[in-house]
């Protein structure tokens, strides 16, 4: 297992010239959980892409990023293409929106695990029954032969995750991955992500502005505003100690917000089973 | 999928029902005399009452609407539209021949603009911004906005008269399609390629995409996805397309002088020849019914959503 490292990340616009990511440096040690914080607009999922150079056309970048002894930031585009889904894996926010939709999840999947590995037909069906079935999608012919449409947001998230056991990458990137799911689905995705970590043993950045979710995976906070880090840290010191304003700010809303909820569902005599 | 074509097959009959009889009602709404107009169209010189109500009597006129509707469907059904006013001859045996002449330098039109729209569509795509999209969307508003006849008049003079190259008019051998061709294509695919354009740009930003990406696909493989998804909706404007350059090649015909369906319907529209112009407009509207349920069969068949959602 290797280090994330991301030196000096600055991302603008080609055409405008504006910044959106300024002198950005982090590091995730191999098999730790780094949870990007930030409100919508901060420069979370951009920072994502750009450690996978996935970022649209008109945006450029500068700053070395680093896995391990490969500067990804140097390969070619070729190179960088061989690792992305064996090495480097992303999970998006949407599921439903994740897959083809002309096509079948399997044709999807099993394209995806052709290209890296040259699976048999059988190889690929029997490799992706066994993580589906340890994400719980136990129907997993069934869900193989569905299209997007036909099956939950939940469903294909769990789906992303099932293909990530797969290609068993070193480090796994998720964007916001609970944000478009119901309560009980983000529950299980959570779970989900917990167990892909004891499996793999991966580094996994993880994105997201809920603290809950974030409390739950992190070793390590990042807090993000307007394209800036101003805070970064361990969970529990950003959780318990925050330094910046933002982080405070932040940690006391989500606070307030719960109280809130507490009192509209009956006091403080109310409790979650 | 079967249910879905059944469903599309069996809806397509009222319509037909409902468009013979539009085609068979709309010409008795004319307020000319079809037994003058026949007359006339016979360059009888003096026109009598009473050879009106023999012309009436001849041709069936005095009988109720519906039984008169009802056997001229009938005699549709075996190709028989009844005689020409002008000619005297069996509608079919004008007609058919132009029909067919008119439908195949539609389907080789046809061919040569889907073609030329997808790969239009998906370079300009490709390059969003860049030199060869610049290129491609200017020249295609500069040829465009070139009316056909002049256009026509322009290639006849470089290409055949100038360059000797190709056959001026007439339908002689492939070299007679490739100016005609060339002309309806120039002004079909400079629009629809635009429809390719914005939606492949539309699935470039799809999260799908993004996806195949970071899962490491080959961008071949990315723009199979994206082109396959785009195409949905270039299929229908394609299928609707058939029809409409079938009804359309009035003025290409006149100038290549092709002995289609174009000149044919102008005739018998100025000379008032309704069982031609009824057998016309039967058989466009009939194209339209054919081809617009064949896009929507073959849209399903590629949109997997379509199918089940019907």
């Amino acid at each position: 297992m290797k280090d994330l490292v991301v030196s000096k990340l600055r991302i603008w616009d080609s055409r405008s010239g504006a910044a959106l990511v300024e002198d950005s440096s982090f590091t995730v040690k191999a098999g730790k959980c780094l949870a990007i914080v930030g409100e919508s607009g901060s420069g979370k999922s951009l920072t994502c892409r750009a450690i996978m150079r996935l970022n649209k056309a008109g945006l450029r970048q500068s700053g070395d990023i680093w896995l391990g002894d490969i500067k990804l930031t140097a390969l070619t585009e070729k190179e960088i293409r061989r690792i992305r889904g064996t090495k480097l894996c992303l999970i998006l926010q949407n599921g439903m929106r994740a897959f083809d939709p002309s096509s079948t999840i399997g044709s999807s999947v099993r394209e995806t695990l052709a290209w890296h590995y040259g699976w048999s037909r059988s190889e690929m069906i029997g490799k992706m029954a066994k993580a589906m079935t340890a994400v719980k999608l136990d129907d997993y012919l069934r869900i193989l032969n569905s299209y997007p449409h036909q099956l939950s947001g939940g469903m294909l998230q769990r789906m992303m995750i099932a293909l990530a056991i797969v290609l068993e990458p070193e480090v796994v990137i998720a964007d916001e991955p609970t944000t478009a799911l119901d309560t009980v689905s983000q529950f299980e995705v959570l779970q989900q992500f917990a167990l892909l970590r004891e499996r793999l043993g991966c580094t996994m950045v993880f994105v997201s502005h809920d603290l809950g979710c974030v409390k739950k995976l992190a070793d390590e906070v990042l807090i993000m505003k307007n394209g800036v880090i101003v805070e970064k840290g361990a969970a529990s010191d950003i959780f318990h100690a925050p330094r910046h304003d933002y982080t405070r700010y932040l940690v006391t809303a989500k606070t307030s917000v719960n109280q809130h909820f507490r009192r509209l569902m009956g006091g403080d005599s109310f409790v979650f089973h | 999928m079967k249910r879905y074509v059944l469903g599309k097959v069996v809806f397509a009959i009222p319509l037909l029902i409902i468009i013979t009889f539009l085609a068979f009602g709309l010409n008795h709404l004319s307020p000319v005399e079809p037994a003058e107009a026949v007359l006339h169209a016979q360059g009888v010189p003096e026109i009598t009452k009473e050879l009106i109500a023999e012309t009436r009597e001849k041709l069936g006129m005095n009988d109720p609407f519906l039984f008169r509707y009802g056997s001229w469907l009938l005699d549709c059904l075996r190709l028989d539209f009844g005689s020409s006013y002008v000619t005297g001859l069996p509608v079919w045996s004008q007609l058919g021949p132009a029909f067919l002449n008119t439908l195949k330098l539609t389907l080789v039109s046809m061919a040569a603009i889907v073609g030329l729209s997808i790969a239009l569509g998906v370079g300009s795509a490709l390059r969003e911004g860049r030199l060869l999209d610049k290129g491609i969307r200017g020249a295609a508003f500069l040829l465009t906005s070139m009316p056909p006849y002049w256009l026509a008049t322009l290639m006849i003079w470089y290409f055949s008269v100038k360059l000797d190259l190709l056959p001026t008019s007439g339908m002689d051998a492939w070299q007679s399609y490739i100016l005609p061709v060339a002309i309806i294509t120039i002004s079909y695919a400079g629009i629809y390629f635009r429809v390719i354009r914005s939606s492949m740009l539309g699935n470039l930003n799809e999260d799908y995409v993004l996806y195949a990406r970071a899962n490491g696909l080959l961008e071949l493989l990315v723009t199979k996805h994206i082109l396959r998804n785009s195409l949905q909706v270039a299929v229908s404007v394609f299928g609707m397309a058939i029809p409409v350059i079938l009804g359309s090649t009035v003025v290409v015909e006149n100038l290549f002088a092709w002995p289609g369906l174009g000149s044919l319907s102008v005739r018998a529209i100025l000379s008032r020849d309704y069982p031609v112009i009824q057998a016309y407009v039967l058989i466009l509207a009939v194209t339209f019914v054919f081809f617009n349920t064949l896009s929507d069969i073959v849209n399903a068949a590629m949109n997997p959503k379509a199918r089940m959602d019907r």
